[in-house]
């Protein structure tokens, strides 16, 4: 049974992308698109969400995706609580549940989720009652499916439709929970060839088996490429020594505009964020014209509302 | 059961003809997705109005979202213009309880704060659950409550009443 479904087939909980058809995911890109144009009204707040109260979990830290969705929350009109809880050695999954249950009783209505662990916001939708959605903003290696929805939001801006595009995910695939929930969408929406490029020692063995083309130099892989997207090169990840140094990296695998010419003129360039300048991608792509790496920024909040919106309508 | 309505082009005219005489050069059309869009463009082009046709989808405003969720296809409000100050003439196809227009104004105050609004209907068909009531209407005709006015567009573009 899919955990994210209602039996009648709409959003119940956004966990993954993996396994949503793609009228779902249709559905909230195009209820995004709705939501732009309230971010340039006077007032921007819509009354959806009046009276429902949203907690953001934060069991990890973040700024860009909390703050996101915080905004999002506001935009419609919902009461939104924000709870970092600090990642230390109590995070226990019973640690967790009471958490969560004492945040129930105090009459939330959605959880958004974001933790170091793989699967922690699955763990959370399986306890809550039938009223109380979750979304999953981040789980370990696993998925972002919100990001995910927001490059695909971009990607369809930019280039209107998917079924005639090359992109290209670079770099750190194998920890990337951000590269997986791309993949999944990518895929279920047609796109025709998703390519990912990266050192072997960070891209996960039998990746191919996601339905995509595998390459191990920017020249070959980037060739052709309408869409590139870039991805955060984590630091500690060097000292895993699966990296011999940041300069190395960006030598093959940085972004930089000589690199970019590879790819189709018209090529936009994406980054999840937050970036490391000069390790995975040089600065004047990143402020280039080609870089769409703010508005993935704005839209994320549109894309956000659509989901908050979607998991909150026709519950009572 | 169908019964006969008039004309929906002839009604139209009738709200113009009503309308004419109040318009002023300021004056801002609005239709609500999606029957009173397509009644507001027939007006826009007969009173021959200059300023940009105004649309709303208040998908996002509407009182039942609670119980019944988003409707599947929002369409994109389009206001290309500011309200501050202005006359408005909000056009729906059939006013029916009201909420839908209680919902239009609503958005409207979210992008700015009109001189006035006034409501065009085509149909009024009775059953009005909050004190709105139409400044123009092409047809007052009281519907049992489990009847249904609607109006549609064919293909060519022509648009029908009907009552079922």
């Amino acid at each position: 049974m899919n955990l994210q479904l209602t039996p009648d087939g709409r959003l119940r909980h956004l966990l993954t992308l993996d396994g949503l058809p793609r009228a779902i995911l249709t559905q909230i890109l195009d209820t995004a698109e709705s939501f732009m144009d309230v971010g340039e009204r006077e007032v921007k707040k819509v009354p959806l969400l009046r009276g429902k109260s949203i907690f953001n979990l934060f069991f990890e830290p973040s700024t860009r995706t909390r703050t996101t969705f915080e905004i999002a929350a506001k935009r419609l009109s919902a009461d939104v609580v924000n709870l970092n809880i600090a990642t230390s050695s109590q995070t226990k999954g019973e640690a967790i549940l009471d958490t969560v249950d004492n945040l129930a009783a105090m009459h939330a209505d959605m959880f958004i989720v974001r933790h170091s662990q793989s699967g922690a916001a699955h763990f959370i939708a399986r306890h809550v009652a039938p009223h109380i959605s979750v979304v999953n903003a981040g789980d370990g290696r696993h998925a972002h499916p919100t990001q995910g929805l927001l490059d695909m939001f971009t990607i369809r801006r930019y280039k209107g439709e998917f079924h005639n595009l090359t992109v290209a995910i670079v770099g750190d695939v194998l920890h990337s929970r951000v590269a997986r929930s791309q993949i999944h969408a990518l895929t279920t929406l047609g796109v025709p060839e998703v390519r990912v490029i990266g050192p072997k020692t960070l891209l996960p063995t039998g990746v191919e088996q996601m339905g995509v083309k595998v390459f191990h130099d920017m020249e070959a892989g980037l060739a052709g490429c309408d869409v590139v997207i870039m991805l955060r090169l984590q630091n500690e990840r060097m000292k895993g020594a699966r990296l011999p140094s940041a300069q190395e990296y960006f030598k093959f695998f940085g972004l930089t505009l000589e690199k970019l010419a590879l790819a189709k003129p018209d090529a936009i360039v994406m980054h999840p964020g937050p970036m490391n300048r000069g390790v995975e991608i040089d600065s004047e792509v990143a402020d280039g014209p080609q870089s769409v790496i703010l508005p993935q920024v704005t839209y994320g909040i549109a894309v956000r509302m659509a989901v908050m919106a979607l998991l909150a309508g026709g519950t009572a | 059961m169908h019964a006969s309505l008039p004309d929906a082009n002839t009604l139209i005219t009738r709200l113009a003809d009503a309308i004419a005489p109040t318009l002023t050069p300021e004056t801002l059309i609005v239709g609500i997705h999606t029957g009173g869009v397509w009644v507001a463009e027939r007006l826009h082009g007969l009173l021959k109005c200059s300023l940009p046709l105004g649309m709303l989808d208040i998908s996002f405003y509407r009182d039942d979202f609670s119980r019944i969720g988003l409707h599947p296809q929002v369409k994109p409000s389009n206001l290309p213009f500011d309200l501050e100050d202005r006359d408005i003439i909000l056009v729906d196809d059939v006013l029916h309880t009201g909420r839908t227009v209680r919902a239009a104004m609503n958005e409207l105050f979210d992008y700015g704060r009109p001189a006035s609004i006034r409501l065009a209907v085509l149909v009024d068909r009775g059953g009005h659950e909050l004190p709105i009531r139409p400044d123009f209407v092409g047809l007052a005709h009281a519907v049992p409550s489990h009847q249904n006015i609607t109006l549609s567009r064919l293909d060519d573009g022509h648009l029908t009443l009907t009552l079922a």
